[in-house]
């Protein structure tokens, strides 16, 4: 029971999801009808569910929201912003039911309760006047508004079985049998999926069915019909909402007749067949979850094979500095065995690494409602883009990410926007837009968050980390070095404590659990345009493409994805600056020369000279890293230092070599930071020690 | 087998003894995983000076202490013959540095005394007890939670 129960509320998150997707589609004016069952459905669906585990709660509200969601839904209703606003509260309170019925705890009954009254007001309300707008409007009624009548008409139902349909065993003729006893129907056969025959496949079946019951029939009897069929066949039901004729039916030209197919309708020739199948199936703009196999697995069992390809990976490296000191490495066999083992080990990593992906947009989800909330509390108009939500990171990652993004989308809210006046005052619109966005750049995963407020109000940042003793009166700090101290614990930029954001948690928070999945946050302000905060994450936390270095006697890996490029510099491109400073001139930039070997502490090496590695942060600063050498590029599979030890300056993590020895992971963007100024290495300590 | 049993008998307890500086140390045997040869190790920047470095246990990274220099004894060159203790403390597994291991022994715990009032000492701190041994020699108890670097290392 325990396992349906689980199984009950992963579809729930499933079904929420959609949910929210859908009402959000809803807010565009000509949405397609067929979000608004969808979203009636995945009500419906949960509704359904809880009942079954005797969630009593869950149901009534389900229920209640379901019927408001009917009358939209048959065009009693209409859905202004305020009622969409209402529909979005009610997804976010059924979703709190719903967690609250999974951890078996109480929901907040009293915004339960008041959310119930306002759908009661709404249910109550639309029965009189809906009914008499009808009295009133005989003449008006064409074909649109038919579907107000939807119960006596009838209902359109379209199935489109897929190839498991088939092959469970059932048959579409009795489903069709099955639709016939519930009243009289009309059924079309749809051909227009149907390939040419050298392209058909058993396996994609394509033909579909438009059955038009007629009478009192109701939805859930059809559902009830296609109950054990429910997740092998695509259905649609819709109120009967046209005249048969127009481009419900495709023209003829298209191959090969089903058996069943019914006459065709003088069809509307002018409808091009490509536009036509459009036309006639709505692509659904709510993502139904894909029908290919999919199965759940614990993410254990995941992580332990990604712990066993990191083993791989190691040992694989183990075997080849064994082959090259038995002076096997000229044999051709051997290497080109080694190869395919490399690629091989590759391979798999990648595969493990994908089924560990998750779309983000499970994160920006979520942040829909935090927006709408932090809106609400601060009483700004606010809407939320998401850009890129199908941008996969890694599954751990996407839970780490929540706490952070809300608070940065809190952030910007209460403290990125200006407040409704003065964006009026400034010529802006009075809706304030933060962007949510997410790419894959150059091996990491870029995830933005900009708002279209103000821009950080560096003067007064300034004022306030001063005050706080934060910085010394007077430093000499440029605008981004301005920025950073927003990151700095103990910073809130507000004056007073703001309900929402100030609660003594700041953005130093955001940024310690940004740099505990590897990552960085950066700022970009332009004073009146707004405020960008960038996460630079690393596509998973299991394994980096690594140079390896050599620092004195100690060998140490620097991540390829910041290396610019490595040179063995002349004399004539190095210039001092003061006392022990070096700049490196290369095509026509100076970029300042760094001493790993000091930076750690290692006794320098007799010999002068060595290579330069240019390496480039996240934030578009660059410098050189003096080593002793470079002599290798490989995969290394990263093994946490924090676990056993704790963070070193410097060091994002530690690795195994071939040799079975540790080598440690440069962090070269700590490294930029910490030494472009002695007030940068400040911060960096404070930021660390927190 | 018999004797193990007996040997955990209430009021007793196994510990691990060990050399350091001609010195008798003592670790509760329920705190050690694993005894292994010196290897050489990885060195941490910026680390405690007692913090000879990293080592891979079995695909793990795990810190080494040298317990000569976290006692005040001076930095110890470790050999061949040194050998590092693997011990597990709060989740986290660091190893120890020691000149060698002596022996397990069973020990009452009636006979572990305090540390006496000795001028200070940096050993002391790290010492819970004494237990006189019927050769005569003297076994130091060591607290394992006050020798470890904290788990921000970079701290101290």
């Amino acid at each position: 029971m325990d396992e349906f129960r689980e199984m009950f509320f992963v579809e729930c998150d499933e079904l929420l999801e959609g949910l929210a997707n859908g009402l959000r589609t809803m807010e565009a004016p000509n949405f397609e009808k067929e979000t608004v069952h969808a979203v009636f459905r995945a009500v419906h669906s949960i509704k359904g569910g809880a009942a079954a585990f005797g969630l009593t709660t869950l149901v009534t509200f389900a229920h209640r929201f379901e019927t408001l969601l009917d009358l939209i839904r048959s065009d009693r209703m209409d859905t202004p912003p305020p009622i969409i606003a209402l529909l979005h509260r009610s997804s976010d309170c059924l979703s709190d039911l719903v967690a609250a019925a999974r951890l078996a705890t109480e929901a907040d009954q009293s915004r339960v309760d008041a959310l119930l009254a306002e759908l009661d007001a709404l249910i109550d309300d639309d029965d009189g006047p809906a009914d008499t707008s009808f009295e009133f409007t005989p003449i008006t009624l064409d074909f649109n508004a038919a579907p107000a009548m939807a119960p006596a008409a009838g209902l359109q139902v379209q199935m489109k079985p897929t190839f498991d349909l088939y092959r469970s065993g059932n048959d579409p003729l009795a489903l069709l049998a099955a639709l016939r006893k519930l009243g009289e129907t009309t059924v079309t056969l749809r051909t227009d999926g149907v390939p040419a025959l050298a392209d058909w496949s058993i396996e994609r079946p394509q033909l579909g069915w438009d059955i038009r019951i007629a009478g009192a029939v109701t939805e859930a009897d059809i559902r009830s019909v296609f109950e054990f069929v429910d997740d092998c066949c695509t259905l649609s039901i819709s109120a009967i909402a046209d005249e048969p004729a127009t481009e419900t039916f495709l023209p003829l030209e298209v191959a090969v007749p089903g058996p069943a197919a019914a006459e065709p309708q003088p069809a509307d020739v002018a409808a091009a067949p490509a536009a036509a199948p459009a036309v006639n199936r709505p692509a659904p703009p709510l993502a139904e979850p894909a029908q290919g196999a999919t199965i759940r697995v614990g993410l254990e069992r995941v992580d332990r094979l990604m712990n066993m390809i990191g083993e791989l990976v190691i040992k694989e490296a183990m075997l080849s500095q064994v082959i090259q000191t038995a002076g096997l490495h000229e044999s051709p066999d051997v290497v080109a065995g080694l190869d395919s083992i490399r690629q091989l080990a590759g391979d798999i990593q990648e595969s493990v690494m994908a089924i560990r992906a998750q779309p983000l947009k499970l994160v920006f989800q979520r942040m829909h409602r935090i927006l709408r909330e932090a809106a609400d509390a601060t009483g700004k108009p606010v809407r939320l883009v998401t850009i890129g939500e199908q941008t996969e990171v890694d599954k751990t990652m996407i839970e780490r990410l929540i706490d952070p993004l809300t608070h940065m989308i809190r952030n910007s809210v209460d403290h990125g926007l200006e407040d409704a006046v003065t964006r009026q005052r400034r010529g802006k619109p009075q809706e304030g837009t933060i962007t949510l966005s997410a790419a894959h750049r150059s091996g990491r995963v870029q995830i933005e968050i900009s708002d279209d407020g103000g821009g950080i109000n560096r003067p007064k940042v300034r004022q306030i980390a001063e005050d706080r003793g934060l910085i010394a009166p007077g430093s000499n700090l440029s605008p981004s070095e301005i920025d950073q101290l927003l990151f700095l614990p103990g910073f809130s930029s507000k004056d007073e404590v703001s309900a929402l954001s100030g609660r003594g948690v700041g953005l130093d928070v955001v940024r310690r659990e940004i740099m505990a999945l590897g990552g960085r946050v950066m700022i970009d302000s332009v004073e009146g345009k707004g405020t960008t905060f960038a996460i630079a994450l690393p596509l998973t936390l299991a394994v980096l493409e690594g140079m390896l270095i050599q620092l004195g006697d100690q060998t140490m890996v620097l991540p390829i994805t910041a290396v610019q490029e490595t040179l063995q510099p002349d004399q004539s491109m190095l210039h001092g600056v003061g006392q022990g400073s070096q700049l490196l001139a290369n095509r026509g930039e100076l970029i300042p020369i760094i001493d790993l070997c000091q930076t750690f502490g290692l006794d320098e090496p007799e010999s002068e000279g060595g290579v330069l590695i240019v390496v480039e942060s996240d934030s578009r600063k660059r410098a050189a890293f003096r080593v002793d050498g470079i002599f290798d590029q490989r995969q290394v599979v990263i093994k946490s230092l924090e676990q056993n030890y704790g963070r070193v300056p410097g060091v994002s993590a530690a690795t195994i070599l071939g040799d079975g020895k540790i080598a440690l992971i440069i962090d070269p963007e700590e490294i930029i930071l910490s030494l472009s100024n002695d007030h940068g290495r400040h911060m960096a300590a404070m930021a660390s020690n927190g | 087998m018999l004797q193990a049993i007996s040997s955990n008998a209430i009021g007793q307890s196994d510990v691990v003894a060990f050399k350091l500086a001609d010195q008798d140390f003592c670790i509760d045997i329920g705190l050690v995983r694993e005894i292994r040869g010196w290897t050489p190790t990885t060195m941490l920047p910026h680390a405690p000076s007692y913090v000879k470095g990293v080592i891979n246990l079995r695909g793990s990274v795990v810190t080494v202490v040298d317990l000569s220099a976290r006692l005040g004894f001076g930095t110890a060159t470790p050999s061949q013959r040194h050998v590092v203790i693997i011990a597990m403390h709060a989740g986290r597994v660091v190893g120890l540095l020691a000149d060698l291991v002596s022996d397990i022994l069973t020990i009452d715990e009636d006979h572990i005394q305090g540390v006496p009032d000795i001028a200070s000492n940096p050993a002391r701190e790290f010492i819970t007890g004494m237990i006189t041994l019927e050769d005569g020699r003297i076994l130091r108890k060591i607290d394992l939670a006050q020798l470890l670097p904290t788990p921000h290392g970079a701290d101290i």
